[in-house]
């Protein structure tokens, strides 16, 4: 496996290459996510963990994208980063046009906001609040008034199926259901892109695949769609495959390229 | 996120933990409600002292020559009370020349007391607050008569055995009989009564009505005071001012009897309602102290609490924290989620302090002689005070939940 092998169209290959070669500039509008050399250092009591070495990725507009690695790789960091909940501390970030990487705490929380949808491998809704509550609550942070709350929150619960839901807790609900919650209140302010960390992680395959399907049809009607996992044959689900390894991109290619490489390894799982 | 959005998951969260939210609040409560009840029981004591009782002991815009201080109680020096001892007394013959001296507004009237022994044929003997007066004195204390008369002229200059009684010694001596005209024995010597005065209340339980008043040259006289002495010549002026103005020639005519040189204090006491309020005053001031260092204890401890309650809950609810922080939420509506919550928590407490000390005060004030006002003003201080304690202990966890890291937060397992 040779470093930053690039297996997509030549033509979309090196427009990617330009995009990402010129620091400084505001990327052209039909990429959402441009890194340019992104860096991130931890210091763990004295020790410097390097967990992103320089990324340069950049994802086009109705993109769905995988972003694979063993654990270490840095996938996790480049997730945070590209979801605004960390900064690089190198390197540049452009996300929808908008130079994240110099943003206040409180900008990134307004992109996070209107820019982001997460859906998480713990699902992360509030245990408390019903469906549709945990739903409304980007925008409740969004300043949206609470009739206009109910009435998009109930709407996005329609698209996952979960409208007869709505009133139900968390603890009410399957863990496919629960993350079909989560991925409603991710749509639920129309998000530049649906950031998914190991989305199918505390799912039995026949609940992954369920969700792996309403990826799919998310990602056929035009939404951005970057998913982090570590197990191949949900990556597979994606059409563009990265790779990651020691804080380095590994490779960079189309889903028939990762499959054909690894198909073995997927069909074997 | 609005204001009233923070409220109502304010709200939401405190109804959820009801135990927890009303172990918060009850230090916030007990603070209140100390504030609210002695506040109120001062305040009805002072309005008490103000309008009732300084009015029933001494009439208003009046003075009284006296030897010494009759209201000065509490902290008078050794020295001070040797002074008071040493004094001559206030004599019949100053009254003249210091009546003289008056302005021609000004009323005035002689008064000695002292406790005797009452009797009638109906009752057991009493010791009873007995005084000799002269004319002007039931004008001079606005006091009138329920059943029979007041002491006529007459009487006053013959000297007639004839007393007005209090409502309690009518009471005693003439139980279900109707006193008027009825003869009461003091030192064994008769005296008719002619009149029962009106009923005067009580101070701190001490009834008002327990006197029996009759005229200066009456057998009386002679068991109040020694020869000659008096215990107070009384002196009203129509205003503030005319009282002035006659105190002062009350002042400089005994001073010239006395041979005062003009480094010479004063030998003798002019004491008017204020002196009387002197000590209120100072007692007063010593309660609101109390009025204030107690409910600042329990708003402390209640501070405290409710600091280390939002803490825990902060605690509790990092995951919670983490997820909004990712969903949008920036630092400020994180602090604002918990700074609201401690608020309203205590806001609550202290509505809830503010009812229960008003109960209180009301409460101590039927069951014993202590009166109580509730001031407007102290609800809303309760109020106010108990939202601030609440803002205040809410700072520093918030501060702690604002500035949590989302991604190390939502880690967190719970």
């Amino acid at each position: 496996m040779s470093s930053n092998t690039i297996e997509a169209p030549l033509s979309e290959t090196a427009e990617r290459r330009a995009v990402v070669g010129v620091v400084g500039q505001a990327p052209d509008p039909r990429w959402v996510i441009v890194t340019r050399g992104v860096k991130r250092e931890y210091d763990m009591g004295g020790e410097v963990v390097r967990a992103l070495r320089g990324v340069d990725l950049a994802i086009g507009r109705n993109e769905y994208v995988a972003i694979m690695g063993p654990s270490g790789s840095g996938k996790s960091t480049l997730m945070n980063i590209v979801g605004c909940l960390d900064t690089p501390n190198g390197g540049e970030y452009w996300l929808n046009g908008q130079l994240v990487s110099e943003m206040s705490d409180d900008a990134l929380a307004r992109v996070r906001n209107k820019e982001i949808g997460f859906v998480f491998q713990t699902f992360n809704l509030l245990p408390r609040a019903t469906a549709l509550h945990n739903v409304e609550l980007p925008l409740v942070y969004a300043g949206v008034s609470s009739d206009e709350r109910r009435r998009r929150a109930a709407e996005a619960l329609e698209k996952v199926q979960l409208d007869k839901r709505m009133d139900h807790r968390p603890n009410e609900l399957s863990g496919g259901q629960r993350q079909r919650v989560a991925i409603a209140r991710a749509l639920v302010n129309n998000p530049s892109i649906l950031l998914a960390d190991e989305p199918t992680g505390n799912l039995d395959s026949a609940t992954s695949e369920e969700i792996m399907r309403v990826f799919e049809t998310l990602a056929s009607t035009g939404q951005t769609v970057v998913m982090v996992t570590h197990e191949p044959d949900i990556a597979a689900h994606a059409r563009r495959v990265v790779v990651l390894r020691d804080g380095l991109m590994s490779t960079d290619e189309t889903r028939d390229a990762f499959v054909a490489r690894v198909g073995h390894s997927v069909a074997a799982l | 996120m609005s204001f009233f959005q923070a409220i109502r998951l304010a709200w939401d969260t405190i109804r959820v933990q009801k135990l927890k939210s009303f172990f918060t609040v009850i230090g916030v409560t007990i603070g209140v409600t100390f504030l609210i009840a002695v506040v109120s029981i001062v305040a009805g004591m002072s309005r008490y002292m103000e309008d009732d009782l300084v009015g029933k002991l001494i009439a208003v815009n009046s003075f009284s020559l006296r030897t010494r201080p009759d209201f000065q109680v509490g902290d008078a020096t050794q020295a001070q009370r040797a002074e008071w001892r040493r004094r001559p007394r206030v004599l019949r013959s100053d009254v003249d020349p210091v009546a003289e001296a008056l302005p021609p507004t000004a009323t005035w009237a002689v008064e000695s007391e002292s406790s005797l022994n009452v009797e009638s044929p109906y009752a057991s003997p009493r010791r009873t607050q007995c005084s000799t007066i002269t004319e002007q004195w039931f004008t001079i204390k606005k006091m009138g008569v329920t059943l029979g008369r007041l002491i006529n002229p007459q009487e006053y200059a013959n000297g007639t055995p004839v007393v007005v009684v209090g409502q309690d010694v009518a009471d005693h001596f003439f139980p279900n009989l109707n006193p008027i005209g009825r003869e009461l024995k003091i030192q064994s010597i008769p005296y008719t009564v002619v009149g029962v005065a009106d009923k005067q209340g009580s101070v701190f339980g001490q009834s008002l009505d327990k006197f029996v008043l009759a005229p200066e040259r009456s057998p009386l006289n002679r068991w109040v005071n020694p020869h000659g002495v008096i215990d107070a010549m009384i002196v009203q002026g129509q205003d503030d001012n005319s009282m002035r103005e006659a105190m002062e020639a009350a002042r400089a005519t005994m001073r010239s009897r006395r041979h005062l040189h003009p480094s010479q204090p004063d030998n003798f006491e002019l004491e008017t309602s204020e002196n009387a309020l002197d000590f209120w005053n100072k007692v007063k001031g010593y309660l609101v102290i109390a009025g204030i260092a107690l409910p600042t204890v329990g708003l402390v401890v209640g501070a405290i609490v409710i600091m280390n309650i939002m803490l825990v809950a902060v605690a509790e609810r990092t995951r919670e924290i983490g997820i909004r922080k990712a969903l949008g939420a920036r630092r400020k509506d994180i602090l604002n989620q918990f700074m609201v919550e401690s608020a309203t928590l205590s806001t609550l407490g202290a509505a809830l302090g503010v009812a229960l000390g008003i109960g209180f005060a009301k409460l101590l004030a039927a069951v014993s002689p202590l009166p109580a006002a509730v001031e407007i003003w102290s609800i809303f201080l309760g109020v106010g005070v108990g939202a601030g304690v609440g803002m205040i202990a809410g700072i520093y966890p918030a501060s702690r939940a604002a500035l949590l890291d989302p991604i190390a937060a939502m880690r967190q397992e719970t």
